[in-house]
């Protein structure tokens, strides 16, 4: 969009709304036409996704009651994407992102009847990740993609939180690493977790799947061990 | 002048319209049965209602009580829905739906579970077992994510946040769809041999509803304005336990998954009101006192259901009654309990957030309330259309030659009500029939050229909004219409309450005609908005005319003027059609005896 700016609009607050009750309010009575992205408006979609007041938040999340009274509300839209319209982005090449990633190969069955045994203790991990409501808002506020615009080099949190779940699937046999270190640039992240502190499915993104996912990345190709075996093989 | 100069056209040989658990499973069937296949989908890909699907998908797996198996899936299902349900669509449904979860499984869905490292299944409404297979309480997403990342690998053409006005027909049969993208409002063609309806409900003609800004009947729409017929559009469910407030929440699910924890309905004066009216059908079904109803949830064989875990019509109802008898709670609901478990179990609060995570996180987080130590106050909202395109229970083919329905736009499987638990297993078996059907129709269609002038009247009417830019505003519209369906349509029915939301909607049709809009064709809401008002306006009037025609009591229909079940009106379900002069048709279609070793089962299981 050329020429975008923040307009000003005024709206009454009752008890309990959210930013996004405040834009449907907008839409209906002052601009029908003002574009935003919604559907569950519980939390559970992860399309409402923009900035409040800078933050990136769900607007479907964010109480009126949280934001500093008497003081305009910022809403913009996500500053990592390019905008299409008002608070809606292209988001479209998270799905490309994706689409490259190997898919899910799972073992062969464990029983007769095509089932596989496995324990509550041993899919919690993998479950974590699987909270996952791709609302982007990660990718949003990931310095690596917002400032430095690393996206054909580095596929950003969601989509290391997306083959985290993968790589801790009991089930997998898969191996994603060589694309972790090389295609997905996952030593991009330096691990400032503020991908973490903004995640509304409260997902430890940075300490249970970036750092995990590090470690396994260090122990395949960099383990200085591995070299050291390497070298005394090496004999001509 | 051709095609190409006006629209973006695209070929495909199955078009599914919808991406939620229905449409995606069709298309990923629909591939595999190696049909060039293309997917519409009104939002992001990933985003579709499934995703608020919270208590888990119904299959008689047997995984916690051996006892469970198909035949009393089967006989469930019909129970709940008063007879009404299509024999046929039942017993695929639960004769198939363990093996669609298990592949799920094999497509890296991650589900809970059991000691002994099976998939886990919990108790639901109405179901006799523990049968609904669940992660936490967010199995939707967990289907809908799964569906996904197995179906762009697929081979799918997915074509994200465009919207369908019309289905393209031709000698009677439908080769195709138009519509428009939203990013730039640009007119679309999409060519098809075959076209799979799976577009979820309506729950936007109503004001208190848990559903999206999508669910505005679409399906059922387009499908009757193409000629399909609609079936059983009377019984609209209301599901029991919404939240309340804070009034920018009202509506919004609390699952059944509350009280199939252990969670208790009481009133203001604190009393369990469930145990005071038990309906016949269940009446060896449910536990005499408190006490059974809590070892029946902590999985003792010998006990019986609380009266919670009764149908969502009965208890919807239930709630209604202590609501308008001055019973409810402060802001118009009743109590729900489940922080009172601490008294039965040690680490209640931990247990209650791993089990209910997003709805501790849902009342927390908007109504500042604390689930596993407050009470929530919830009430029935408007949830599902157990009605809809009338389709063959094998085939999932609509009237209309090579056009197909599944999941909730589809009529027939839930019959008068829907169990809980019943959608989720619905879209997975019926997604995967209208996927191999339609695919299979596709191989055989010959191609049709497109009617050039039914494609140009439609994309007048598309475009007809915007040369009125002082028209009416169609959120008033919208809005206008929601409010009377509550009011006149909703959990208890009159002749004459329906008689004037007739009337309203009459007035209604005019309206929406004048409506108008500012602004470009890019992204505009407004536009989208004045788009819908036809198909909730065509959805409302076919509830309200079938509604007032089931002159009886009966799963979510329940009328004041005829408190009942009426014997002659089991032997029919209610049939809307477009007739010839354009106006709606109504028919009384004769249910087929059941089957005699289904009769069989039901008997047994009564």
């Amino acid at each position: 969009m050329q020429g975008g700016g923040f307009k000003d609009y005024s709206v009454e607050v009752t008890d309990g709304m959210v930013v996004l009750d405040c834009i449907h309010k907008i839409q209906a009575e002052q601009a029908p036409d003002l574009a935003c992205r919604w559907n569950c408006k519980a939390g559970k979609c992860g399309s409402c996704s923009a900035e409040i007041n800078g933050k990136p938040a769900l607007m479907c999340m964010t109480r009126m009651e949280t934001l500093p009274p008497g003081e305009p509300v910022m809403v913009e839209p996500m500053q990592t994407f390019p905008i299409i319209r008002d608070l809606v982005t292209d988001v479209s090449w998270n799905y490309e992102v994706k689409k490259k990633i190997k898919p899910f190969k799972p073992r062969k069955p464990d029983n007769a009847d095509g089932t596989w045994t496995v324990f509550q203790e041993d899919v919690e991990r993998s479950q974590e990740f699987r909270k996952c409501i791709e609302c982007f808002l990660c990718q949003d506020v990931c310095h690596v993609l917002r400032d430095h615009h690393k996206h054909d080099e580095f596929i950003g949190p969601r989509f290391l939180v997306f083959t985290a779940a993968l790589e801790m699937n009991p089930l997998d046999t898969e191996n994603r690493l060589a694309d972790l270190k090389d295609r997905d640039g996952i030593g991009y992240c330096n691990i400032t977790k503020c991908c973490t502190k903004v995640c509304p499915e409260h997902i430890t993104i940075t300490d249970n799947a970036i750092i995990p996912l590090k470690e396994r990345v260090v122990d395949e190709f960099y383990d200085p061990l591995t070299m050291l075996f390497r070298v005394f093989r090496a004999r001509s | 002048m051709s095609l190409l100069d006006k629209y973006i056209v695209t070929e495909h040989e199955v078009l599914v319209i919808g991406a939620g658990g229905a449409g995606l499973r069709a298309a990923i069937e629909s591939s595999a049965h190696g049909a060039k296949t293309a997917v519409i989908c009104k939002s992001l890909l990933g985003k579709a209602h499934t995703v608020m699907a919270e208590g888990g998908v119904a299959a008689a797996m047997g995984n916690v009580d051996d006892r469970d198996n198909w035949e009393v899936h089967f006989s469930d299902t019909m129970r709940g829905g008063g007879y009404l349900n299509n024999q046929v669509m039942a017993e695929h449904h639960a004769r198939e739906a363990p093996a669609r979860v298990r592949e799920l499984e094999a497509w890296g869905a991650v589900f809970d579970r059991t000691k002994d490292g099976k998939i886990l299944q919990r108790n639901f409404g109405g179901h006799r077992y523990p049968r609904l297979a669940h992660v936490g309480d967010r199995t939707g997403l967990e289907m809908i994510r799964t569906l996904q990342d197995h179906g762009v690998h697929q081979g799918l053409d997915v074509y994200m946040e465009m919207t369908v006005v019309s289905l393209l027909t031709s000698g009677g049969r439908v080769i195709g769809a138009m519509g428009y993208d939203r990013e730039r409002g640009r007119m679309r063609v999409w060519r098809a041999g075959a076209v799979v309806l799976a577009t979820g409900g309506i729950g936007k003609a109503y004001r208190i509803t848990s559903n999206s800004w999508e669910y505005t009947g679409d399906g059922q729409s387009l499908a009757y304005h193409a000629g399909a017929e609609l079936m059983d559009m009377e019984f609209v469910q209301f599901h029991p336990t919404g939240m309340v407030w804070p009034p920018s929440v009202r509506g919004l699910l609390v699952t059944e998954g509350v009280r199939g924890e252990g969670g208790v309905l009481r009133n203001s004066e604190g009393r369990r009101f469930m145990f005071d009216e038990i309906p016949e059908l269940y009446k060896n079904q449910v536990a005499k006192d408190e006490e059974e109803g809590w070892r029946y949830v902590c999985g003792d064989k010998n006990a019986q259901r609380p009266p919670e875990l009764l149908t969502r019509d009965h208890v919807a109802r239930c709630i209604n009654r202590e609501i308008k008898e001055g019973r409810g709670s402060p802001h118009g609901g009743v109590f729900l309990d489940i922080g009172w478990i601490k008294e039965r179990i040690p680490n209640a609060q931990a247990h209650i957030k791993k089990k209910l995570p997003s709805m501790y996180h849902q009342f927390m987080q908007l109504a500042g309330v604390d689930i596993t130590t407050e009470a929530m106050e919830v009430g029935p909202t408007t949830h599902y259309v157990m009605g809809g395109v009338r389709v063959c229970g094998d085939t999932q083919m609509s009237s209309v030659p090579g056009l197909f329905a599944a999941g909730e736009v589809a009529a027939g499987l839930h019959g008068a009500n829907r169990l809980g638990g019943n959608s989720l297993s619905d879209l997975l078996v019926f997604g995967q029939r209208a996927g191999e059907h339609a695919a299979k129709f596709a191989k055989s269609a010959k191609s049709d050229a497109i009617d050039s002038q039914q494609l140009e009247a439609e994309t007048k009417r598309a475009l007809e909004p915007f040369e009125r830019p002082e028209g009416e505003n169609p959120y008033a519209i919208q809005s206008d219409l929601q409010n009377s369906m509550q009011e006149l349509v909703g959990i208890v029915r009159t002749q004459k309450e329906m008689e004037q939301a007739l009337d309203v909607i009459g007035k209604l049709k005019v309206r929406s005609a004048r409506a108008g809009i500012s602004g470009h064709r890019e992204y505009n809401p407004g536009w989208h908005t004045a788009l819908d008002l036809r198909n909730l306006l065509t959805v409302s009037e076919a509830i309200t005319r079938s509604a007032l025609e089931r002159k009886e009591s009966r799963g979510a229909q329940f009328r004041d003027d005829y408190p009942s079940r009426s014997d002659e009106c089991s032997k029919f379900n209610i049939v809307t059609r477009k007739g010839a002069d354009g106006s709606m048709q109504l028919e009384h279609r004769p249910l087929s005896p059941l089957r005699a070793d289904l009769a069989a089962i039901v008997e047994k299981m009564k």
